[in-house]
C-alpha cells in the first residue's frame, strides 16, 4: 500500500474520532443542564466516585507528600535550604501533583469502571432497554456520571492537598528533627489561595475527563466481553493521556503571565 | 378505532457501510395484529426492529404508525414515538443494578407523583400475571433462572400497557416446556393488554403459537406473508427449506467448505 495513503487514512480516522467524541462531549453536557434529572442515580455516583475512592486517593497523596520532603531534604540540605522544604512540599502538591496523581488513580479506579459497566449495559441490549422505557440513556446513565465526576474530584483534592502536605509535615518532623511549628508557619508564608484554586480548577477538568472517557468508551463498545475489555483498557490510556496533555494546558493558562 | 394499519412499512432500507442489511421491507400490521417475521440468522430481523422503534436512522423509505409518519424522528417527537412501545429483548436485557420489582416498574417509577410503594404494589401486581410469587420481586435478576428472567423481561415489556409490543426471539436458549410456557404468556398477555404485535423467531413451534399472520424475511425482504395456517402449503420453496430445517435447498449457508 501506499506510504501516503496510509498517513492520510489514519490522519481522517484521527479526525473521524475528534468530531464524534465531540459531539458526543456536547450533547452529554447538554443532558446536564437540561431537565428531568436523576437525583437517586447522581446521589449514588457521588458516592461510588467521592467515597470509595478516598482511601486510595488519600494513600497514593499521602506517600507523594512524604517522598517529596525525604528528596527535598537530599537535595536541599547540599546547600543549607532546608527551610525551603515546606514551601516545596505544599506549593508542588496544590499545584501539580494532587490533581494529577487523584487524577490519574481516579481514572484508573473509576473511568475503568464505568466504561466496564456501561459497555457491559451496551453489549447485553440494557441501553436499547432504557430507551424502550422512555428513559433517555444519556440522561439516566451519563448525565449523573459526568456532574459526580466533575464535583467530586475537587474534593477528593482538597482532602488529598491536605493529606499529602501531612505527609511532608509527617517526615520532616518525626525523620529529620524538624520544628513541627516552624514546619506549619513556613507551609502558610508563601501559600497563595491561587495555588489551592487552581489544583481545583484542575481537579474538575480532570474529573470531567474521566468520567467522559469512561462514559464514551463503555457507551460506544461493540462485540461481547472482548469489546468490553478493550473499552476499559481505552478509558483508562485515553483518560491517562489527556489528563497529562490538558494539565500542562491549564498551567500554562493559569501560570502564564507570572 | 381508525382503518389504518397499525404499523406500515413502505421500502424501508439500511446498509452498514457496504452492507445491506434491509433491501426494502413493504410490510403492513393491522391494528392488534400479531405477526411472527422468520428468518434466518443475519437476515435483518433486530435491525428491522431497531429501525421501527427509532434506535437506528433508515436510509430509504418510511415508517407509518397509524397512518402518520415516523420516519427518523428526533428530539421529543422521538421519545413520544418510543413511549409508544414495549420490548421483549432475546437476552432480556434487565438492569442488573436493580431489584426485579424496580425492573418490571420501571417506566412507571419514572413517572412524577408515583410513589415507590405503588410502584412496587404495580409491579407485584404484572408479576402475579406472568406467574411469579411476590418474593421474587425483592432479589436481582441474575439471581433467576433463564426462564425466570424471560418471564420478569415479559412483564416489564407489558407493565406500562404498551400499544404496539416487539418480541426478539422470546424463545431462544429456552427448554421446549419453558418455551411453550413463554408463549402462552406472550398470547395471553398481548390480548390482555390489547396490543399489536411483532415478534421474531426462528423457533417454528413458538411462531405458529403466537403469529396471526407469519412473514418471511431473507436477504432484506419479505419474500413470502400469509396466515399461520398456509405457511405448510406456501408452495415457496425458501419457506419449504426454513420451515423444515432443511440444510439443502435454495437458501445457501455461508459455509466456507474446506
Amino acid at each position: 500500500m501506499n506510504p501516503l495513503a496510509i498517513i492520510g487514512r489514519s490522519f481522517l480516522d484521527f479526525l473521524t474520532v475528534v468530531g464524534v467524541l465531540a459531539r458526543f462531549s456536547i450533547r452529554s453536557v447538554k443532558h446536564c443542564v437540561i431537565p428531568p434529572f436523576y437525583l437517586r442515580q447522581t446521589a449514588k455516583q457521588f458516592i461510588d466516585i467521592g467515597d470509595y475512592s478516598l482511601p486510595v486517593v488519600g494513600l497514593t497523596a499521602l506517600f507523594t507528600g512524604m517522598v517529596l520532603a525525604l528528596q527535598s531534604h537530599t537535595g536541599f540540605s547540599r546547600f543549607d535550604a532546608e527551610s525551603a522544604i515546606p514551601t516545596v512540599v505544599v506549593l508542588s502538591i496544590t499545584r501539580e501533583l494532587g490533581p494529577v496523581m487523584a487524577g490519574l488513580m481516579v481514572a484508573g479506579r473509576i473511568g475503568a469502571a464505568i466504561a466496564a459497566e456501561l459497555g457491559t449495559m451496551r453489549v447485553t441490549e440494557q441501553i436499547d432497554a432504557l430507551t424502550t422505557l422512555s428513559t433517555n440513556p444519556f440522561k439516566y446513565l451519563i448525565a449523573p456520571r459526568l456532574i459526580a465526576g466533575t464535583l467530586m474530584l475537587p474534593i477528593l483534592v482538597l482532602v488529598s492537598d491536605v493529606i499529602g502536605v501531612f505527609g511532608g509535615f509527617f517526615v520532616c518532623v518525626y525523620e529529620l528533627q524538624f520544628n513541627a511549628a516552624n514546619y506549619i508557619s513556613q507551609t502558610w508564608e508563601f501559600l497563595e489561595s491561587s495555588d489551592v484554586t487552581s489544583g481545583l480548577w484542575k481537579a474538575a477538568a480532570f474529573g470531567f475527563i474521566i468520567t467522559l472517557m469512561g462514559c464514551y468508551h463503555g457507551f460506544n463498545s461493540r462485540g461481547g466481553a472482548q469489546g468490553v475489555g478493550k473499552a476499559t483498557t481505552n478509558a483508562v490510556v485515553s483518560a491517562s493521556i489527556l489528563i497529562l496533555v490538558v494539565n500542562y494546558l491549564l498551567t500554562g493558562l493559569f501560570f502564564a503571565g507570572k | 378505532m381508525t382503518d389504518a394499519p397499525k404499523i406500515e412499512l413502505n421500502g424501508l432500507a439500511k446498509s452498514f457501510g457496504d452492507k445491506h442489511v434491509l433491501r426494502g421491507i413493504d410490510l403492513s400490521v393491522g391494528q392488534r395484529e400479531s405477526v411472527v417475521i422468520i428468518g434466518g440468522s443475519g437476515t435483518g430481523k433486530s435491525v428491522m426492529l431497531k429501525c421501527i422503534l427509532g434506535l437506528l436512522g433508515s436510509d430509504k423509505g418510511s415508517v407509518k404508525i397509524d397512518g402518520k409518519d415516523a420516519t427518523n424522528l428526533s428530539g421529543s417527537a422521538l421519545d413520544a414515538h418510543q413511549a409508544k412501545f414495549g420490548m421483549l429483548f432475546q437476552g432480556s436485557a434487565l438492569f442488573d443494578s436493580l431489584p426485579v420489582w424496580h425492573n418490571v416498574a420501571f417506566k412507571l417509577a419514572q413517572q412524577p407523583g408515583i410513589s415507590r410503594k405503588e410502584a412496587k404494589a404495580r409491579a407485584i401486581e404484572t408479576l402475579a400475571s406472568v406467574g411469579l410469587s411476590p418474593d421474587v420481586g425483592d432479589i436481582y435478576p441474575a439471581e433467576l433462572s433463564g426462564g425466570m428472567q424471560k418471564r420478569v423481561a415479559l412483564a416489564r415489556a407489558i407493565a406500562a400497557k404498551p400499544e404496539i409490543i416487539f418480541f426478539d426471539e422470546p424463545t431462544t436458549g429456552l427448554d421446549p416446556i419453558m418455551a411453550d410456557v413463554i408463549n402462552e404468556l406472550i398470547v395471553k398477555c398481548v390480548r390482555e393488554v390489547g396490543a399489536t404485535a411483532i415478534s421474531i423467531t426462528h423457533d417454528m413451534a413458538s411462531a405458529r403459537k403466537i403469529a396471526d399472520r407469519i412473514a418471511m424475511l431473507y436477504e432484506g425482504r419479505i419474500i413470502w406473508q400469509g396466515s399461520k395456517e398456509n405457511i405448510d402449503r406456501s408452495g415457496n420453496p425458501y419457506v419449504d427449506q426454513f420451515i423444515n430445517g432443511r440444510a439443502e435447498g435454495p437458501i445457501k449457508m455461508q459455509v466456507r467448505k474446506l
